[in-house]
């Protein structure tokens, strides 16, 4: 820490955000911590499905090098820590990465530790939990089972920093963990002060989605004007020992900090307000209050925060079949027409096919794709029109007729039909995601340190 | 009485969570806020929604803020995971309710 409050910077959104406004943060933040968000909900089990065609495939972030060659050298020039869940399926291997990049760059003396959870083998067998969704048993499950990931909290993450570690890199954990984890242990709080915990949950959360906290995610011209939005930044929290905080970002960079714009992500994800469930601790936002100081300097309090519960959440991935998408198009008169005559024919060209899929969507797009049943009837009528099919089913071979009876379209159909011909994939398999809760003692944890 | 859409008076941002998602509403003006909490019900939002959100509808409120902030269960075909729907992640979704009317009170009227 270099002076009362602590700097926490945003490092990514997700695994496929914007590199520079990370590389900026690391320059010029003056940052004690830059804590990067990587995955989206299907990573680690993509990962996983991956790592066992791939041999090539080590299991972590696939922008790892980037994002580290981008901030590694100014981060260790700074002595700004990095806190990153790019470990994915593989943080050992994610940490040895980190390693030889810094050997590369020179940098001498640099700790890194990786957090690894699984859940234990043994445990899968007979785990009783239900699954969130469905609310059917977890062992009713009718599908082979692909990965079965924890949700981490901060605790090991702090263990990882009371280490020594100047680079932490994890598997999954609750994202505002990953902000959580290092307010906790610069300002020594133990991990059962509910109330702090819940302040810097309500830090993480602003912070986890980077840009969406400060103009990203938010312009809606006519109505939320956002400055300099092509160069948009990254935002970064000055916290207090308390957990409050004031959100800003850096001066030269695009984008802005306002009570409109931190309230958007404040209920980004979030259902009940009050009982925000983490590992950390069950956060309370309904008093949260916002202070514009100055230009792009919001003051964050009235966070709050109750004993955490007995049970982490784990994100099984399931081989569920099939998915096929593709589509063909159409423009000038009569658009709307042939794509409604589209339809009608394929939807005769599957029953003629015997077509057994467990769900077939035929949209158009510029009509109603985005919004579905809820799309107004067009006013007048729209110029372009695509016809978008997409279909799903256990069988690999029932899916495949889809795309088959959308190529025939281009030579079987109407007039003036516009198709891709692929190369491109239109059929891959559906990893599907559920939700379950486990006791927290059946999760497993290997903390690993190296250094340069 | 006046009809002024929501768009006019209010913000909203769709966010995901299994098959189902929030949508936050944030009055512009702390001062439009009570007549959004009267009209914007989970009732009305679910009957704006319905079709392509498939279950209940519930509401939260964050007077404080301005903010109203509804769960749509049923929102996503299945979830981002195994959905069909071409905004797996419905964040495209929280534009359609600024279409919503909202009645203005005439000047004078409770």
């Amino acid at each position: 820490m270099r002076g009362k409050s602590l700097r926490l910077g945003a490092g990514s959104a997700w695994w496929g955000d914007r590199i520079e406004p990370a590389a900026a943060l690391a320059r010029q933040g003056r940052l004690d911590y830059l804590c990067f968000e990587t995955m989206s909900e299907a990573t680690m089990s993509a990962a996983q499905v991956r790592m066992r065609v791939d041999a090539s495939y080590p299991g972590y972030d696939t922008y790892l090098d980037d994002r580290m060659y981008a901030v590694l050298e100014a981060c260790a020039q700074n002595r700004t820590k990095i806190i990153s869940n790019q470990g994915w399926a593989n943080p050992a291997a994610a940490g040895a990465r980190i390693i030889e990049i810094a050997r590369e760059m020179g940098i001498g003396r640099l700790r890194v530790a990786t957090v690894a959870g699984t859940v234990l083998q043994e445990f899968l067998a007979s785990l009783n939990g239900v699954v969130f969704e469905t609310n059917l048993p977890f062992q009713e499950l009718p599908f082979q089972i692909v990965s079965v990931d924890p949700y981490l909290g901060a605790e090991w993450i702090v263990e990882a920093l009371k280490q020594g570690a100047d680079v932490v890199v994890t598997s999954r954990v609750a994202d505002p963990s990953l902000f959580v984890a290092p307010i906790a242990f610069e300002f020594g709080w133990g991990l059962d002060q509910w109330e702090r915990l819940g302040k810097a949950t309500v830090v993480g959360h602003l912070l986890e989605c980077a840009a969406q906290c400060m103009g990203g995610y938010y312009a809606d011209p006519g109505y939320k004007e956002v400055p300099d939005l092509a160069r948009i930044g990254f935002p970064l929290a000055e916290v207090d020992a308390e957990g409050d905080a004031v959100i800003t970002k850096l001066p030269q960079a695009g984008g802005m900090v306002t009570a409109a714009t931190l309230t958007e992500q404040l209920l980004y994800e979030i259902h009940d307000p009050a009982a925000y469930l983490t590992p950390d601790v069950v956060a309370d936002f309904s008093g949260v209050q916002f202070q514009q100081l100055a230009k792009d300097r919001v003051r964050v309090s009235g966070g709050r925060g109750r004993p955490r519960t007995d049970t982490l959440k784990a994100c099984v991935g399931c081989h569920e079949g099939y998915l096929a998408e593709d589509w063909f198009f159409f423009a000038g008169p009569g658009a709307l027409e042939k794509a409604e005559y589209a339809r009608t024919l394929l939807e005769e060209r599957f029953r003629i096919v015997e077509l057994r899929a467990e769900e077939v969507r035929i949209d158009f797009l510029g009509v109603n794709a985005v919004h579905g049943p809820i799309s107004p009837r067009p006013a007048s009528p729209p110029y372009e029109v695509g016809v978008r099919v997409a279909a799903k089913g256990r069988e690999l071979r029932e899916v495949n007729k889809v795309v088959r009876e959308v190529d025939a379209m281009a030579v079987c159909g109407l007039a003036a039909t516009g198709k891709r011909v692929p190369p491109r994939e239109r059929v891959r398999e559906v990893i599907g995601l559920h939700s379950i809760l486990i006791p927290r003692s059946q999760v497993n944890v290997e903390l690993k340190i190296m250094e340069t | 009485m006046a009809t002024v859409k929501l768009r006019e008076l209010a913000h909203t941002r769709t966010g995901d969570k299994g098959d189902t998602c929030n949508l936050a509403v944030i009055a512009y003006r702390l001062e439009d806020y009570p007549l959004l909490a009267e009209q914007l019900t989970a009732e009305a939002v679910a009957e704006f929604y319905r079709g392509t959100v498939t279950g209940p509808v519930e509401r939260y409120e964050i007077a404080a803020l301005g903010a109203l902030n509804f769960v749509l269960h049923g929102a996503l075909g299945g979830g981002v995971s195994r959905t069909l729907r071409l905004d797996n992640y419905g964040k495209a979704l929280s534009s359609a309710i600024l279409n919503f009317d909202i009645q203005m009170r005439k000047e004078g009227s409770p």
